[in-house]
């Protein structure tokens, strides 16, 4: 709670700017659920919101383990809100594992709500406490309400005859219910939502929609003395439109869907389930009135392979994945390259290497995405840099894919995958359509005929008459499509793939500052998910009168045309990225920049105030 | 009324293409080579509706010198390749060509996937027991003890058997046949052709340069008639150059034997008839092997089933029945609130 901005409205209700809520608790007891549906009910009541789904690899880790607490943080406010924010002020714990694990992040003086009927002995020692943490003065520093959710929600479901187990699980929605009154966040939408789940099992509906009405109850009718207050956050003030709630996932998903039906063709998924791409699968696999065909393959190969023969039959191939999927495909993106097809690889970064955590965050694919086959081998990579920007990001992959006749690497990540922000829902009809013809002349043809501007080669797709062709991986004769070994052939091809890729950084929009200004004393560099966190922390520095500006690449390869001129603009840059150095060493090599970096790899995505940090240091040594 | 048109019937010639073929001198590939020529003019098969796959080997050149469309891709993985042009465009006639070590060894895991999900394509394994391309060393199919530059001292791999690979994958037709039969390859490779699913047919290919004469054991055509059967569906399994060796079910073995008519009072009536739709029947005839036993070629098993890109298309036909694509209204789905 931004304490500056803390004003008492009455006695019982305080007004806030925004807040930041963690809900953390056992992999089972359902936080995710918790925390999604609090976002629901906060979006619907207009406030800007970003979360974090944090949770462990593990589907269902021994029950109170520390490495199954699971957890869900939300930002919301009446003001810009980019990040999932860096300390919660309310941290709202299920279990003593969950404290132990989160007590650290939470702010100094924050509130801490907890379940004290699971803070027993046998949950105690799972956890590692020696003494219970209720007991000493650990918890001194902190706004602690201690309530007996178990017994109270076993008490409210005791009616619906459930079982012990199902009882307790309805324990979140109890908790939930509490915090929607603190906040002022209405219940009706998690009503219908639980209604709705549980169609089939009324009684589970219903004991949870009376859990989550108790917890809610409670919150009204206890006395002053228990330390529970209300607070109000105003709306936020965004444009006129329908809005909704969308994580990285779905708008990437929707977004390739937008440009192919721009593109007019039909999209055809091959992918292999992986962590935190699979979701793309799923998706799509529902968007079957869209014509969309998925195909889950045996592997990870067999599912570029069947994009790549989808794009070769004439339609979008597209496969999705994370890097150790990435890794494997990477033999088919060269033949993609060779044969000059259009594909959409989607890589959802994750912490590596190899299996790495594969639930936690990071952005140390891009030179795999850049640089990783073999051969002189150039495709196109563009980057996420938030939950809603998917959208826009997909549509120019599938127009470059097909223009150029090409492979286009999206690199997203697992933070803004899962991560969910408020989206102003698009027009498809705003976009400018571009649809692909295919080739049907036969006079002069080959499959190697170019576009003389676009160098890209013609699309001509099996079942077009007497435009038989064969392509392949082997070199090919530049002027007749046909196989050929000759070196200066060779020479020749790899230079005009080189150059059609090249090319494209005049076809896509200059860089621009996304905050601050062209020139001046230091500017903060960035790409992918990292958006959030840099612009809160220029956007503080500014405010302290700091000469800093941001700027966010989308463009990873090739690079806006102006980039090199504008970072050499300013006197000191800084990048900033969840790996050790991928983006600063191709700066750094592209244009002899002598960038500083800024590099976190511990599976978190950057604090805003790490970056702040960052920007105060290098300013401070430009004086 | 509808227009009458002269339809040019196409010779083999014209599935010929421009290309040299760079294949060693008497290589078999040449002969499977015009043996398909021949089936897709046979079959009045039209270029422009055919596609012809492959992964990496000798074989895998095969589309260059096909004058449909080709897709020579990557190592092993042609049947990922072949599977997504097939959901693509299911008009499309797609082949797919390989070898003992494209399709059993690198792409052994595709091959077994595209055989169970019953991917209506033709898989053309050409089992030469040896890698060619690059020089000679030992395959999946190569026997124990055989030489080579990366065995010098004999393989101790053991091999497998293609065709019953294929039907434990679950392969709904299975066949097989010799580079040079030129009379029956057509034959065989028209019923793959004909067949609705995944067709795979083991084509014996001999090597001449790195395992010569491996087949020679039943393939030399003086002793054919002895060491081959070409089975035929609903027709006894009677071989041999005096026309009376047949293959008998021994109930106390539980296996197939040979046996002569006329001798041990064995009459014609105690041979087994081919039934092509006996998956039982179609491993024990695949395991046969040569000395002791005849060769088994032709249509082994067929026993059609929905063929997987039928179920995909029509699931997304569904869909398009069922729901309305109306992209807009995706985007407005679930909760979504309006800000004035």
């Amino acid at each position: 709670m931004s304490v500056q901005s803390t004003q008492h409205v009455n006695d019982d209700v305080t007004k806030l700017e925004s807040v930041v809520i963690r809900f953390a608790g056992d992999s089972g007891d359902g936080m995710q659920l918790t925390g999604s549906q609090f976002s629901v009910a906060t979006a619907l009541e207009g406030s800007d919101l970003s979360t974090f789904p944090d949770f462990p690899a593990e589907i269902r880790a021994p029950v109170g383990t520390t490495f199954g607490v699971s957890a869900f943080q939300i930002n919301f406010g009446s003001v810009e809100v980019s990040t999932a924010g860096d300390e919660p002020d309310v941290l709202v714990v299920m279990n003593p594992a969950a404290l132990k694990v989160n007590l650290n992040n939470i702010r100094k003086g924050g509130m801490i709500i907890l379940d004290e009927g699971a803070f027993n002995a046998k949950n105690l020692k799972k956890a590692g406490y020696e003494t219970s943490p209720l007991e000493d003065e650990s918890l001194a520093q902190y706004n602690v309400i201690r309530l007996n959710i178990t017994k109270m929600t076993v008490e409210t479901v005791k009616k619906f005859g459930l079982g012990n187990k199902d009882s307790l699980r309805c324990k979140n929605m109890w908790t939930l219910g509490l915090v929607l009154w603190m906040f002022g966040r209405k219940r009706q939408p998690i009503i219908d939502s639980l209604a709705q789940k549980f169609a089939k099992k009324p009684d589970v509906a219903n004991a949870n929609i009376a859990a989550l009405n108790a917890g809610h109850a409670f919150g009204e009718t206890a006395e002053m003395s228990s330390n529970l207050h209300r607070y109000q956050i105003n709306k936020y003030e965004e444009e006129a439109g329908i809005y909704r709630t969308v994580n990285g996932n779905q708008t990437l998903c929707w977004g390739i869907l937008a440009g192919s039906q721009l593109a007019d063709l039909e999209l055809l998924l091959g992918s292999y389930p992986i962590t935190p791409a699979s979701p793309l699968l799923h998706m799509l696999s529902d968007l079957k009135e869209f014509g969309v065909i998925t195909f889950q393959a045996e592997d990870e190969i067999a599912a570029i392979c069947s994009a790549i023969g989808a794009s070769f039959a004439g339609k979008l191939g597209m496969t999705t994945s994370s890097g150790p999927g990435i890794a494997l495909k990477t033999e088919a993106i060269g033949l993609a390259i060779s044969t000059e097809l259009p594909l959409i690889v989607v890589d959802i970064q994750r912490a590596g290497p190899s299996t790495g955590l594969p639930t936690k965050t990071e952005q140390s694919d891009l030179f795999q995405a850049v640089w990783g086959r073999n051969g002189d081998a150039p495709i196109v990579v563009i980057s996420v840099s938030t939950s809603t920007d998917g959208f826009d990001v997909g549509i120019e992959a599938v127009r470059l894919a097909t223009k150029y006749m090409t492979p286009v690497m999206i690199l997203s990540d697992g933070y803004i995958a899962n991560a969910s922000e408020p989206w102003k829902i698009p027009d498809i009809n705003d976009y400018e359509a571009f649809p692909v013809k295919f080739h049907q002349d036969p006079e002069g043809f080959h499959p190697s005929k170019r576009d003389p501007e676009t160098l890209a080669r013609v699309w001509a797709k099996p079942g077009t008459p007497e435009l038989m062709h064969r392509i392949g991986g082997i070199e090919k004769d530049y002027d007749s499509g046909h196989i050929s070994y000759d070196a200066d052939n060779h020479q020749k091809m790899t230079n005009v793939r080189r150059a059609k890729i090249d090319n494209i950084a005049h076809d896509i929009p200059l860089q621009e500052v996304s905050q601050g200004t062209e020139g001046g004393k230091l500017a903060v560099i960035g790409w992918g998910s990292t958006y959030g966190s840099i612009h809160q922390a220029v956007k503080k520095a500014r405010k302290d009168g700091l000469d800093v500006s941001h700027i966010h690449i989308r463009h990873i390869w090739p690079l806006p045309r102006n980039l090199e001129a504008l970072l050499n603009s300013y006197d000191k840059v800084i990048v900033a990225e969840m790996n050790v150095g991928q983006l600063n060493t191709l700066l750094r090599s592209q244009y002899l920049l002598d960038s500083v970096l800024l590099s976190k790899v511990s599976g978190q995505p950057f604090k805003i105030v790490e970056i702040h940090k960052a920007i105060v240091e290098n300013i401070g040594d430009l004086k | 009324m509808n227009k009458q048109v002269d339809i040019k019937k196409l010779s083999p010639k014209d599935f010929e293409t421009d290309q040299e073929v760079r294949w060693c001198p008497g290589c078999g590939d040449y002969a499977i080579l015009k043996g398909v020529q021949m089936t897709l003019a046979n079959t009045g098969a039209t270029p422009e509706n055919t596609v012809f796959v492959s992964g990496i080997g000798c074989s895998s050149r095969f589309p260059y010198y096909i004058s449909t469309y080709g897709f020579h891709t990557i190592h092993g993985r042609a049947p990922g390749f072949a599977t997504g042009i097939k959901l693509a465009n299911p008009d499309l006639d797609v082949w797919l060509v390989t070898g003992d070590g494209d399709g059993l060894s690198i792409g052994g895991n595709h091959m077994l996937h595209v055989l169970r999900r019953n991917v209506d394509i033709q898989i053309m394994l050409f089992n030469n027991e040896i890698y060619g391309l690059t020089k000679g060393q030992y395959s999946p199919t190569s026997r124990p003890g055989l030489i080579t530059p990366s065995t010098p001292m004999g393989s101790v791999d053991a091999p497998l058997s293609p065709c019953v690979f294929a039907l434990g994958a679950g392969a709904r037709f299975v066949a097989r046949g010799i580079d040079t039969s030129l009379k029956e390859l057509p034959v065989t490779l028209a019923r793959a052709k004909d067949h609705k699913g995944a067709s795979f047919v083991e084509i014996f290919q001999n090597c001449l340069v790195y395992n010569d004469n491996v087949f020679g054991e039943f393939t030399a055509k003086k002793t054919a008639k002895d060491t081959q059967i070409h089975v035929k569906h609903g027709e006894k399994m009677i071989f041999g150059k005096d026309v009376i060796k047949g293959l008998r079910f021994n109930t106390e073995k539980f296996g197939l034997e040979v046996v002569i008519i006329g001798e041990n009072g064995i009459t014609e009536d105690d041979i087994l008839v081919h039934d092509e739709t006996n998956r039982h029947m179609a491993f024990m005839l695949c395991e046969l092997e040569s000395p002791d036993y005849p060769v088994v070629c032709g249509v082994i098993y067929c026993n059609p089933a929905e063929s997987y890109d039928k179920a995909v298309q029509d699931q997304v036909a569904q869909a398009k029945r069922d729901k309305k694509a109306d992209f807009n209204a995706l985007l407005r789905r679930g909760r979504t609130w309006t800000v004035e």
